[in-house]
């Protein structure tokens, strides 16, 4: 679990960008990391890549924020 | 001008006279292709005239699997892919009410949906490089329509929407997706026109010649160049005045 959670915040810091500080599990990739919605196709598809799961689009536009990205990962995996 | 040095470049139709003369533009600018056609021969041809800085892949463009395989080839073989050029295309010409369901959809898939599949597999590197340049090469029938190519027309036509829409989509990450519309070009093809034909198509061409391969491959060079940075989503005629839209 902990472990999905870093490679998740690996993930987001590396591509958005932004300070490891900043990537709590409660911040939102628009609102509160800056993405754009081309960013989120990407952490999506980042994700994918990492975890070696689907991502279908109705639950990728449901991760909205980083403890989205890690509970939706960590019950795929 | 148009420096292309350390970029790589996938030309797909470089066996037919305009794509081998945009294969040679983009390397005579300094990039490394990966040149795709159906026609092993002149593949290793034009391999052999460009010497250095290529790889020849070929692959059948009608085949999903095939298609995916050769944006991995290109990537694979030049470590990236900055450049992709959909060339390839085929007719299978016929006026409608005699035009069967395959000839219909044997031009669809190679001129439009390997089209997609190719710009689909060549953007996510690009996006992450943040930086990219396609070229699709579509005609001026995509436009005009032409009695007899439905399909090809219907194709062509179909490029220059999906270049609009990937523009759009992909602009924000220096990405900039453009088409090339040639009018009449001499090839192979028009060469098997009569003399009366040629004639009656050079009076409907304000420039009064059919345009070169390497008059259409000096637009791509341009589209593909640093230069042409701030021009997406638009479709460069290349007809002599043909038609001006």
């Amino acid at each position: 679990m902990s472990d999905v959670a870093e490679r998740v915040k690996k993930i987001v810091v590396e591509h958005l960008g932004v300070e490891e500080a900043k990537v709590t599990e409660n911040a939102s990739f628009i609102d509160d990391l800056g993405a754009d919605s081309l960013d989120t196709v990407e952490l999506v598809m980042a994700f994918e890549e990492e975890f070696g799961c689907e991502i279908p689009d109705d639950a990728a536009e449901k991760i909205l924020t980083v403890k989205d990205a890690i509970d939706f990962i960590s019950k795929a995996a | 001008m148009f420096d292309l040095t350390g970029k790589t470049a996938l030309v797909t139709g470089a066996s037919g006279g305009i794509g081998g003369a945009i294969a040679k533009a983009l390397h005579g600018a300094g990039a490394t292709v990966a040149i795709h056609g159906t026609r092993r021969e002149a593949l290793d041809t034009l391999a052999a005239e460009l010497g250095s800085r290529v790889h020849v892949l070929p692959a059948n463009l009608s085949k999903p699997e095939e298609v995916e395989q050769l944006a991995k080839d290109a990537e694979a073989a030049m470590g990236s892919l900055d450049i992709l050029v959909n060339n390839a295309g085929i007719t299978k010409d016929g006026l409608i009410l005699r035009m069967k369901d395959e000839d219909w959809d044997a031009v669809i898939n190679v001129n439009l949906t390997a089209a997609f599949r190719l710009c689909r597999a060549a953007v996510k590197g690009m996006m992450k490089r943040r930086s990219g340049r396609i070229v699709n090469i579509t005609s001026i029938v995509g436009v005009t329509g032409n009695p007899g190519q439905a399909n090809y027309c219907a194709s062509k036509a179909g490029m220059i929407g999906l270049t609009k829409s990937l523009a759009q989509e992909v602009a924000s990450r220096n990405i900039t997706v453009n088409a090339v519309a040639p009018g009449f070009i001499a090839t192979a093809m028009t060469d098997e026109l009569n003399d009366d034909q040629k004639a009656r198509i050079n009076a409907s061409i304000p420039a009064g010649r059919m345009g070169t391969s390497e008059e259409i491959a000096a637009a791509v060079l341009y589209l593909a160049s640093a230069e042409a940075a701030y021009v997406t989503g638009q479709t460069l005629h290349v007809n002599g005045g043909m038609a001006m839209i």
